[in-house]
């Protein structure tokens, strides 16, 4: 029978991916880079959405805010599988209102005037059947797909625009979006990229490689050093795991020295973060910002003797307010950070914020 | 060479009556210049010293001044040093000049001339940094010398090792054993027939130095501490016999090592204790020697605190921090300077040891302290600086490329998880590694400086410097 056998071959594939998800998120980079998270992510949903069994269009955003719930619980620092998740429930709401033959505005966030005059949006169930809904939001999910596969591209064909001759930039640790970006520009301009090495992992170590082999001249750093360096430095350029709704970054450690170094030297900082990392949270600081993994990587356990007697943090990750960053290039274009907040209505409801 | 011998006594000349009284008007060096430059076709001493003095741009060689002009009335502003050697890497004229001197340095003891050997750079340098030197810590120096190696007395070579290879470090460690390793060759010493010792002690002197500053720059303390010890043996009458005076010059020593180094720390953190309160949280970086003796004393003072220890690659001193402060029983915590800002909130204050105080407010310290201070300044968080006066520089600089150290490259390389990406780093010849020892801290992000005189601003830096040539 076809329909046990998918069901339990996509609750195998569900299962196989959160204990991905759980194995992969140490602090050294995740065993693939966010990009491949999201596609693993959409294409997972699609297939939910093509094999599980529901019949409305309220069933099927039930199904996905379960097993969503269960893969942000998996790995919390993974933000881009919550962002695909959201975005993925507002094609579903789209899809249904677009069905019903209503307008889309009627889906965008709620005025006082609106929740004063109209009134009953707020009670929409999405419980009427349509039966082309499932083929609209399957196609609807794989040009998210064909999305999701040229933003590295969209966004590296903006670098002529940012960067001149003779400059230098300065990056710090690994982003793979920041390598093809600097590796277009490279092709037709000839300019200076100093990595700072991030330690306890040392990523910058593999981008300097990675930059050098493309013909760029690279030089390492280690972290110390960045702000003494800072003042040759013409741009900023860095990548970041997430983005918050108040455009601020959850960046690799270390990037908010970078960033107050460069505010101190009133060099522009660019972040490069293609659209599915931007996440409807706001920065917290108490329990969930922070992720922290072994010390370790810090002090070695050879320093037996201290170990016992010492506390020793390694924070992952790093918040760094808007306030400090310039531009954001993203696959869509370029935008300041005080627009953010507009893009994440225009990719998430309101209602999904919280899953 | 007859003439660049006559530089040299001019050197030492000027070095002793500088001390004494205060240099020449400025205005008055635009017109050695144009003497200089007139007497150029027919002295080649003066030739060569034009083109030195027009290399190193506005600043002038004083020895030259001194030949050239006689001594004016005094005036406030002092005369300029000649730019050092070692941030001139990228000017072969001055590397020619740095051979021949060493050349030059050599006494022939029975019949053999051995000359000091000139260290040759390593790696590909960063192109910022190409006016200075960059040495490999598996090259050193000492691999050169031929023995027996008689020019040097083998305490110094034994220094210059230690440098080299860094067991030896941070500057009042580094001062310290100099000044032990003086002490060692004074008692040594004995004066050839037919000449002085305050002169010729000074000579046998110089190529010691020279030999250290190649096996590791020298820092500013050390060269204050050099300063001070030549001038004491210049000040030796004539009159006075051997032994005599070797003692005299070996108390002198003594009392400096005393006065300027032990009690100043004494000092220091009896007015720094005062800062400290109970549940502070105090962040340190790296290992200051001076900045852990004041928290020892605090904590047998009996104050409740607990410290935050900053440590960055590659050197990873802050390690020989936490070892000793666990010792004692201070409760510690440990992170890398990239977590700093995370950290930050929890700390109430910060300490920082410096390496020298420049004339202009700027403090010169380990790579990474100026990051702290600025992070410290955006989180609103008192940042104190504890530095003895010896450390005080006349130098004055704006930035951290002009004048540094750079360290050998290869430090930088790591192996974690069985991968070393940076292994063959040299042969790609678009990749550099820069591994910088010291960055300048501007003064508006340091809030206090705590010297043995007194609490301090950064800003009042030239003034304790004028005071003290005044006492001397």
């Amino acid at each position: 029978m076809p329909g046990p056998n998918k069901e339990t071959d996509l609750t195998e594939r569900v299962e196989a991916f959160l204990s991905d998800l759980k194995r992969g998120g140490s602090g050294t980079g995740p065993l693939r880079g966010s990009a491949e998270t999201a596609r693993e992510t959409t294409e997972l949903l699609r297939r939910i959405t093509a094999q599980a069994r529901w019949s409305s269009a309220g069933d099927l955003m039930e199904i996905i805010h379960k097993e969503g719930r269960r893969m942000t619980a998996a790995q919390p620092s993974e933000t881009t599988v919550g962002n695909m998740i959201r975005r993925v429930l507002k094609i579903i709401r789209e899809e249904y209102a677009r069905s019903r033959g209503s307008s889309e505005e009627a889906d965008q966030q709620e005025s006082l005037h609106k929740l004063l005059t109209s009134g009953g949006l707020g009670e929409e169930t999405f419980r009427q059947h349509f039966a082309h809904l499932k083929a609209n939001v399957i196609e609807a999910i794989k040009e998210l797909l064909t999305e999701l596969e040229g933003t590295t591209e969209y966004i590296a064909i903006q670098a002529l625009e940012h960067i001149h001759s003779n400059e230098v930039i300065m990056t710090i640790g690994r982003s793979r979006t920041v390598e093809a970006f600097l590796k277009d520009a490279a092709r037709k301009r000839k300019f200076h990229v100093i990595v700072a090495e991030c330690a306890p992992f040392c990523q910058g170590h593999e981008m300097a490689t990675g930059l050098s082999t493309a013909g760029i001249e690279t030089t390492v750093i280690t972290d110390a050093a960045i702000f003494a360096v800072m003042s040759r430095v013409n741009k900023v350029i860095i990548g970041t795991q997430t983005v918050l709704a108040n455009g601020g970054l959850r960046a690799v450690n270390g990037t908010h020295t970078l960033a107050l170094a460069a505010k101190h030297h009133s060099t522009p900082l660019i972040v490069c973060a293609p659209m599915f990392k931007l996440s409807p949270q706001f920065p917290n600081e108490e329990d969930t910002f922070h992720k922290f993994v072994s010390p370790h990587e810090v002090l070695p356990f050879t320093e037996g003797e201290i170990l016992s007697k010492v506390n020793v943090h390694c924070p992952v990750f790093d918040y760094v307010p808007p306030e400090l960053i310039t531009l954001f290039i993203s696959n869509i274009g370029g935008h300041a950070p005080s627009y953010i907040y507009r893009l994440m209505s225009e990719l998430y409801h309101p209602e999904d914020h919280e899953l | 060479m007859a003439d660049s011998g006559g530089t040299d006594e001019h050197d030492k000349k000027d070095d002793v009556e500088r001390s004494k009284s205060e240099g020449k008007e400025l205005t008055k060096e635009e017109k050695q210049r144009l003497r200089k430059e007139k007497k150029q076709q027919k002295k080649h001493k003066e030739k060569k010293d034009d083109k030195a003095s027009q290399e190193s741009g506005k600043e002038n060689k004083s020895a030259s001044s001194a030949a050239a002009a006689p001594q004016l009335p005094t005036q406030t502003v002092k005369v300029v040093k000649r730019l050092p050697e070692h941030i001139q890497v990228d000017n072969p004229e001055v590397l020619k000049k740095l051979a021949k001197k060493l050349e030059r340095q050599q006494t022939p003891v029975h019949g053999a001339t051995i000359k000091i050997p000139l260290r040759s750079d390593y790696g590909y340098k960063v192109s910022l940094f190409s006016h200075l030197h960059q040495y490999s810590r598996k090259a050193p120096l000492t691999q050169q010398l031929s023995i027996p190696s008689t020019v040097i007395h083998p305490a110094v070579v034994r220094l210059g090792l230690q440098y080299s290879q860094g067991i030896v470090a941070g500057s009042n460690a580094r001062s310290v054993a100099l000044l032990h390793a003086f002490k060692q060759v004074i008692r040594d010493y004995t004066t050839p027939p037919n000449e002085e010792l305050s002169r010729d002690l000074v000579n046998k002197l110089k190529p010691y130095i020279s030999f250290l500053n190649q096996c590791r720059p020298l820092s500013a303390s050390m060269g204050n501490a050099i300063k001070f010890v030549k001038k004491e043996i210049s000040n030796i009458p004539t009159q006075c016999k051997e032994e005599e005076a070797k003692s005299k010059i070996l108390n002198c020593i003594e009392w400096y090592i005393n006065d300027k180094i032990i009690l100043a720390a004494k000092a220091i953190a009896a007015s720094a204790i005062e800062k400290i309160s109970d549940e502070d949280v105090i962040l340190v970086y790296g290992c200051s020697s001076l900045v852990n003796h004041i928290l020892f004393e605090a904590f047998e003072k009996r104050r409740k605190f607990r410290v935050i220890v900053v440590d960055s690659r590659p050197r990873l001193e802050g390690r020989e921090a936490l070892r000793r402060l666990v010792q004692r029983g201070i409760s510690c915590t440990y992170v890398l300077i990239s977590a700093v800002s995370y950290i930050l909130p929890e700390v109430s204050k910060v300490f920082l040891g410096a390496h020298a105080l420049l004339a202009n407010g700027y403090v010169m310290s380990r790579v990474g302290t100026s990051q702290i201070a600025l992070v410290a300044k955006a989180f609103n968080v008192p940042v104190l600086v504890c530095c003895e006066t010896y450390k005080f520089c006349e130098r004055v600089q704006t930035d951290s490329f002009v004048s540094n150290e750079l360290d050998d490259p290869d430090d930088l390389i790591v192996t974690r998880k069985g991968k070393t990406h940076l292994e063959n780093w040299q042969e790609v010849p678009s990749l550099g590694l820069l591994n910088l020892v010291y960055d300048v801290t501007p003064p508006d992000f340091v809030d206090l400086v705590i010297t043995e005189l007194g609490m301090i601003p950064c800003t009042s830096v030239p003034v304790v410097l004028r005071v003290k040539n005044v006492d001397q």
